[in-house]
């Protein structure tokens, strides 16, 4: 029903605009479809592209082709001095989107901020199990339930947000795809018609786009939001035209099928930019490559051990061999882009005759360890596998032998994690907003270990360092902590840090205003394109 | 003959109880679950990775699991993609169209091009067309779909813009599906160039869905028609001084046919198979590629459910073909 209604309509809107000579139109060739229209229960990019980015706004936002955040649906906000209450002053006058199945009586208010979020965290909503078998996987995992106490509504402009303990990346936390803010209004006519699965299906935001219709597996449709707080967009119509094939897409690009399209393959790069009709943008990406030892285990407990088979390891050729040199040799955990990345540190030098010597003066002889691969391409990692061959060949030559271990990814993952897994293991992260903490804290604290610190390295000094920061709001002291962690990093060397991908993004010429987003999503507002 | 048909529905019970269990063990053998996959890099505790499980009811004994399967099948209810939340039933539906107007597609393709190439070829047994086509057969009995159906984008839509890349009508056209056939509802849609955007659209897919079925029939026929020739009654046919168009199209062809049925029938298992490919090749919203989705997303009922629905089509098929051949040949329905 909801679809014949959407569809309707949606009809109607698009006869509407192929009547107006200067319908703009913009197709995307996106890389898979979305799982759901609802940001907050999922967390592939791919999901988030289509509805967060595109439907929905957040309290604050990321700075468009940045990491900084700055005010969205709330114009401003104060935090207590024990860091401890966030109050937020919402934004006026926001409207939420008229659709064919929506016609909203109400501006955006500080119900649609409580709901938004107490969907997630209070089990007796009845939003929070709204259909069968939905999660709240991010909202989880950044440890929201646990971190935050409360939220009030001071008035229908005012929300604060009481927290259990300090924590400074909070606001960035807010900024995530999953903070996204729906409509209460909307929900509530879902809820009375026993219809709360189509919240999924289709939504109502405020963002910058309307949703129109959805094919599955085959198009997207959304129309741009006329009433949209921060200015009509650029384009009337926006298109995502759902293209898993990267061949494919890099072809549909050259013939004129769509204007821009996510993850060109490495070898089909020089034919692009060889395109007079297009241009590839690029950017190094918000991501790490690594190699974690078990720091648990002999001879891997020892830092020299490790610090020795780091200098075996050639980085440069991985980033030739299997990057095709669309990454950077990384030397630190977090990448490049990051505020509080520590240019001073001095990488491991490559030096074979060295890391051999280091390993007999620790002892080492005859060392047999496992390398694991894993058995999918990820946006740090091309191919571990034959990263896992060259590290192999590497440390063969300072008398290391490896035996390279693959598996499911499921499995991968689920075993990668334990705390008595041999060996090292090859993986990455991408971060999810923009905070140090999300790489430091995150992969390489205490508390991770036995899930996402895969070295089950639990170092206190450096430990103490990173808890310290994230209970302080001055950016310029939490950079100065992450500097001193990063240091602590090297010297005790957990990981080897191979490598931080660079993205690419082409684009037909005729586009313009599009930026390329640290943080991995791809973002149409301000987007425009000449006739 | 009826007794024929109930004797081959027969057939299909216990073959529709094996399809169930194995379509319910084949998502669960694969290793990996639904709950780490959707976790990723980010990991999931050990506690959450079980209360997730026990959400989906994916923690109780398999036994269990098979017998609610079971029952909701029985009760016409195919589960919910864990992934979408969307029902199994309105998911494939939806999607199932798509798959059937281009598997038909490529298999009329493939009969109508291949039992002419065969018949011909082995009339003109030992020929250059004889030769040339059945060389051709072959190369495109062992060509990759993958490849075939990049190289044909790159020349035909990248070099020569004659067709488009992908999908399955121009984007600037938008109507609501009725059929769900896209070269009908563009018809029914009354929208100028439509039609003409669909059958361009599709040319590509059918091409390459089509080879291998094409093959194969090009060379069933080729052979069963080189049996046939050589018979008796043929050569007897030919002594009465029968046109040879007579003797071939009507003696010959009809008696050749039998085995060729018999592929054709189970070319659509094949083509069910090649659809995954070029579904996904072609950007082409249909069963095959969203089957692949569910399975590397561990989303059990979705997997489970589109095996199941895909099984009964290529029964739904072969069935049809077990009686086509009753009417063929009055030999098998009377035995």
């Amino acid at each position: 029903m909801v679809r014949k209604t959407v569809f309707a309509a949606a009809s109607v809107a698009a006869m509407l605009l192929a009547g107006t000579a200067s319908a703009k139109t913009l197709i995307y060739c996106s890389e898979g479809s979305p799982e759901g229209f609802d940001p907050a229960p999922y967390t592939a990019g791919t999901t988030n592209d289509a509805s967060s980015k595109t439907l929905y706004n957040r309290l604050v936002e990321f700075e468009k082709g940045e990491t900084t955040v700055v005010p969205a649906l709330a114009e401003k906000w104060e935090v207590s001095d024990d860091g401890l209450e966030y109050t937020f002053h919402l934004r006026k006058g926001v409207k939420f989107q008229k659709t064919s199945f929506f016609t909203p009586t109400r501006e955006f208010n500080a119900d649609d901020v409580l709901f938004s979020f107490n969907r997630q965290r209070q089990k007796d909503s009845p939003w929070y199990q709204y259909t069968s078998g939905v999660a709240w996987d991010y909202f989880d995992s950044m440890d929201m339930p646990n971190l935050i106490k409360d939220i009030v509504k001071v008035d229908d402009y005012t929300v604060k947000f009481v927290l259990t303990r300090p924590d400074a990346p909070f606001v960035a936390n807010l900024a995530m795809d999953f903070a996204s803010i729906l409509s209460k209004e909307y929900a509530d006519k879902l809820e009375a018609a026993n219809k709360k699965a189509d919240i999924n299906l289709a939504p109502i935001g405020t963002g910058p786009f309307a949703f129109v219709a959805y094919q599955k597996d085959a198009v997207i449709r959304y129309a741009a939001h006329p009433d949209y707080w921060g200015g009509k967009q650029p384009i009337d119509n926006l298109v995502f035209a759902i293209t898993t094939d990267p061949a494919v897409r890099v072809q549909k690009l050259k013939a004129g099928e769509c204007q821009a399209a996510p993850y060109p393959p490495p070898a089909d790069l020089a034919g692009l930019r060889a395109d007079p009709k297009l241009k590839v943008e690029e950017q190094a990406g918000l991501n790490i490559a690594y190699l974690a030892y078990n720091t648990r285990m002999a001879p891997f407990d020892r830092p020299e051990v490790r610090r020795a088979l780091n200098q075996a390891i050639n980085k440069q050729a991985i980033i030739d061999a299997v990057f095709q040199g669309s990454g950077q040799v990384a030397k630190n955990p977090i990448p490049p882009t990051m505020w509080s990345y520590s240019e001073s540190t001095v990488d491991d030098k490559y030096d074979p005759e060295a890391a051999k010597k280091a390993l007999e003066a620790a002892g080492v002889k005859g060392l047999k360890m496992k390398v694991w691969a894993m058995p999918v391409s990820r946006p740090y990692m091309p191919n571990a596998r034959r990263t896992a061959e060259l590290i192999q060949a590497d440390f063969a030559k300072v008398g290391v032998g490896v035996e390279i271990v693959s598996m499911e990814w499921g499995e991968y993952l689920k075993k990668a994690a334990e705390v008595d897994r041999d060996g090292a293991v090859i993986l990455g992260w991408t971060g999810d907003n923009g905070d140090p903490d999300n790489f430091l804290g995150v992969l390489l604290g205490c508390a991770g270990v036995g899930n996402n610190n895969r070295a089950q390295w639990c170092y206190k000094p450096f430990d103490e360092i990173v808890l310290k920061a994230k209970t302080l709001s001055g950016q310029a002291e939490r950079a100065k902590l992450y500097e001193e962690a990063q240091a602590i990093f090297k010297e005790q060397a957990p990981w080897a840090t191979l490598a931080h991908s660079t993205v690419f993004q082409p684009l037909s010429t005729k586009v313009s205003g599009y930026k390329m987003d640290p943080l991995g999503s791809h973002r149409f507002d301000g987007v425009d394109i000449a006739d | 003959m009826v007794q024929f048909i109930v004797g081959r529905l027969l057939y299909l019970v216990p073959t529709l109880i094996g399809i169930t269990i194995v379509a319910f063990g084949f998502v669960r053998v694969l290793p990996g679950d639904p709950v780490l996959l959707m976790a990723g890099e980010h990991g999931v505790s050990p506690e959450r990775h079980a209360a997730l499980m026990a959400q989906f009811g994916f923690d109780r004994p398999l036994w269990e699991q098979y017998l609610d399967y079971v029952t909701g099948l029985l009760q016409g209810d195919l589960g919910q993609s864990i992934i979408t939340k969307v029902p199994i039933a309105n998911e494939f539906f939806s999607l199932f169209p798509a798959t059937v107007e281009l598997s038909v597609c490529a298999i009329v393709v493939a009969i109508v091009i291949g039992i002419p190439a065969g018949v011909l070829a082995a009339v003109k047994r030992g020929s250059w067309f004889d030769q040339t086509s059945m060389g051709i057969a072959l190369v495109g009995y062992s060509m990759p779909i993958f490849w075939w159906g990049l190289l044909l984008i790159i020349l035909f839509s990248g070099i020569l813009q004659w067709t488009p890349v992908s999908g399955r009508i121009s984007l600037i056209y938008f109507f609501e599906p009725v059929t769900g056939f896209m070269l009908i509802d563009s018809l029914l849609s009354g929208e100028k160039g439509a039609f003409a955007s669909a059958v361009q659209h599709l040319i590509l897919p059918t091409v390459v869905l089509a080879t291998i079925p094409l093959a194969v029939i090009a060379r069933q026929t080729r052979s069963a028609m080189l049996e046939v020739l050589g018979e008796d009654y043929v050569r007897t046919a030919r002594a009465k001084g029968l046109s040879p168009l007579r003797v071939v199209g009507m003696h010959a062809l009809r008696n050749a046919m039998i085995p060729v049925i018999t592929t054709i029938g189970l070319q659509v298992g094949v083509l069910l198979a090649g659809a995954i490919l070029t579904e996904t090749i072609f950007s082409w919203p249909g069963i095959g590629k969203w089957l692949i989705d569910s399975i590397f997303r561990r989303d059990y009922p979705a997997v489970q459910g589109g095996l199941l629905l895909v099984a009964l089509v290529v029964m739904a098929v072969n069935l049809t073909v077990d009686l086509l051949y009753g009417l063929v040949n009055p030999r098998i329905r009377h035995r």
